[in-house]
């Protein structure tokens, strides 16, 4: 009998901790089988942020380093000086990479660091129950804007496909979502071409994933696909920032 | 013995590293300590080192994580402010258990400060500086020669136990000139790396580096490892300079570049019939207690001499124990204590005592 699906190589055996619907869970699958479809697991080494996803390095199979909140990209830069030859990625949230680390990401993708980040934005912050991230929407709910996001008081969302993407060193930048088959397929195909990038050498490649976090937003796991489609997708464009048509 | 030069405490430091077989480097900007940079800019790409000008002493720092999780001997340096921002990563180190080496250049606080010399930060690097319960070997050279030989040893102590270790010296041996001889060959100490994040290869487990535990049990489990790797630096890398102690009436604790001018003011005072000897810590942690202990019924009492308001003091108050009066004479600012003043300090206690 012929095995059509199964759990990637990359992916350890074990249940994930995130929530119910938690599209977390769909990403790591995605990066699990782009290591595996680039046979790259021996040679790879990941970095886990400070977020919801701070312990993924006990599903990912490659060597793994935890970073404090937001430093992921310095860590990840450390490692990849010293093993050059090695596949480097970093996965982050929207507090880590887009408030707290926002130096960090910004220099390392400025340098072209030969490095992949996977950048999560789930418009809030999950681990530390649902307060403000620099992602959240004009007018959305979180338990640190009861009243909802206002500019006035609170800045914008900040879009950080636009801004990386900005930067000289950063030669593959693209924005996609998991909101349905479909999105989660093209997904897949931006975080290996940012892995092939790094592995071409063409410099830092970055994939801005739009995700779900339905225990904070308050939505079951189905409402809170439609939510990401109605209200984040329009703000955030989905599609190719930078390096499109790069030669990998 | 090989190589006599005369070089500047920074270059040194730079030139001991790379004599280490450090090849990578992480820094930011600051004054007094920025020659190490300058240094390494120009050394590095002949001989294959990595060397980023971060974009902040955070970065810096956590590109040190990173690089000695990936196995290399890397050092990173600054100066008070900058070594302040540092104090989140040292503590990732510590958790992590990496070994990484740490420069400061120690100006004087608080805030922006003053660029001149001071120990100030004695609080901060022995005591912790970072959250949680961690220490990190603290090593502080006063002379230029000393200045390279634990530089190089700072390494092999990281290595040794993964840990943090940190060179603390003030601008004046940053800044200063003396000979120094470089011996022909470093003796470099091989450590077992297979902890390192170097990929699988898939030919073994994945390795982790990490500092969150979230099961309590586990926790304690590290903290009680790196408490009990704590208590074996304690007995077996202390190190300590004792001068003139046998016999002495009084004895000053000094560190770094004040220890110089306390052995001047040590002949000073012999002249006037007083004996006083001095104990240099080298090691500021693991603090040389026994040596304290050993001299602790001194006939009149103790002084220590600090570029500081008063931190050794505590421990070697600690040290003591009750035993003898501990005074303290410092200057703060980036003012240095003239032979005179400490002088003046000496015959006054000498003249209670009796
Ligand atoms: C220095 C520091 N500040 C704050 C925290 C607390 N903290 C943990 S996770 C987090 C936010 C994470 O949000 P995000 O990056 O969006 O990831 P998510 O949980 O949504 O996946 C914060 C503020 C911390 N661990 N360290
Ligand atoms: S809190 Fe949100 S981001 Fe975190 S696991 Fe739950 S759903 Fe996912």
């Amino acid at each position: 009998m012929a095995i059509v699906f199964q759990r990637p190589h990359a992916l350890k055996e074990k249940p994930l901790h995130y929530c119910p619907g938690c599209t977390h869970g769909i990403v790591h699958r995605l990066v699990a089988e782009v290591i595996d479809e680039l046979g790259i697991e021996g040679i790879t080494i990941g970095v886990s942020p400070v977020g919801c996803a701070y312990n993924n390095y006990e599903y990912f199979e490659c060597d793994m380093v935890q970073a404090a909140h937001g430093r992921a990209p310095a860590v990840a830069t450390g490692i990849k000086r010293v093993h050059p030859d090695k596949v480097v990625f970093t996965y982050q949230g929207d507090g880590d990479l887009a408030a707290i680390g926002t130096a960090e990401i910004i220099h390392a993708a400025n340098r072209g660091e030969k490095i992949t980040t996977i950048f999560i934005n789930n418009a809030i912050y999950g681990m530390t129950s649902g307060q403000m991230a620099p992602t959240t929407l004009e007018g959305q709910v979180t338990t640190t804007t009861p009243f909802g996001r206002k500019p006035e008081l609170h800045g914008y969302p900040v879009r950080v496909c636009e801004m990386i993407s900005t930067l000289g060193g950063a030669v593959f930048v693209e924005r996609v979502s998991v909101c349905d088959i479909k999105n989660i397929n093209n997904t897949k195909r931006a975080i290996k071409k940012a892995f092939q990038v790094q592995m071409a050498g063409k410099g830092f490649s970055l994939v801005e994933v739009l995700s779900t976090c339905p225990t904070n937003w308050g939505l079951d796991p189905v409402e809170a696909l439609q939510w990401l489609k109605d209200n984040m997708e329009p703000f955030y464009r989905l599609g190719n920032f930078k390096g499109k048509d790069l030669e990998v | 013995m090989g190589e006599k030069l005369l070089m500047k405490g920074n270059e040194v430091i730079a030139e001991a590293a790379i004599r280490a077989g450090c090849r990578y480097y992480f820094g930011y900007p600051i004054t007094p300590q920025t020659e190490i940079m300058h240094y390494i800019a120009k050394k590095f790409p002949s001989i294959g080192g990595t060397f980023i000008q971060a974009e902040s002493e955070v970065a810096a720092i956590n590109m040190v994580y990173g690089a000695a999780a990936a196995g290399a001997r890397v050092m990173t340096s600054s100066s008070s402010p900058g070594i302040s921002l540092k104090q989140e990563g040292l503590s990732y180190i510590a958790g992590a258990e990496l070994p990484a080496v740490i420069v400061n250049i120690v100006r004087c606080g608080p805030g922006l400060g003053g660029i001149l010399p001071s120990q100030g930060d004695y609080f901060q690097a022995v005591k912790g500086g970072g959250h949680g319960d961690y220490k990190m070997v603290v090593l502080a050279p006063s002379s230029i020669q000393e200045l390279y030989e634990l530089t190089v040893e700072a390494f092999n102590i990281a290595d040794r136990y993964r840990i943090a270790v940190m060179i603390m010296g003030d601008g004046t041996l940053g800044q200063m000139m003396e000979t120094v001889e470089f011996r022909d060959r470093e003796e470099i100490e091989e450590a077992d790396k297979s902890w390192a994040v170097t990929g699988t290869r898939m030919e073994r487990e994945h390795n982790v580096i990490t500092s969150i535990y979230i099961d309590p049990e586990v926790l304690e489990d590290l903290n009680n490892r790196l408490q009990a790797k704590y208590r074996i630096i304690e007995q077996r890398e202390v190190r300590v300079e004792t001068y003139n102690c046998d016999g002495a009436d009084i004895i000053v604790s000094a560190f770094g570049t004040v220890a110089r001018i306390v052995k001047n003011v040590i002949r000073m005072a012999e002249k006037e019939g007083i004996r006083v000897g001095l104990i240099r810590p080298i090691t500021l942690w693991p603090f040389p207690t026994e040596t304290f202990r050993k001299y602790a019924e001194v006939p009149a009492a103790f002084l220590s001499v600090e570029l500081n308001a008063g931190q050794m003091v505590e421990d070697v108050r600690l040290a003591v124990n009750g035993k003898r009066e501990v005074y303290f004479y410092g200057r703060t600012g980036g003012m240095i204590p003239t032979q005179k003043e400490i002088l003046d300090k000496i015959r006054e206690i000498y003249k209670n005592s009796r």
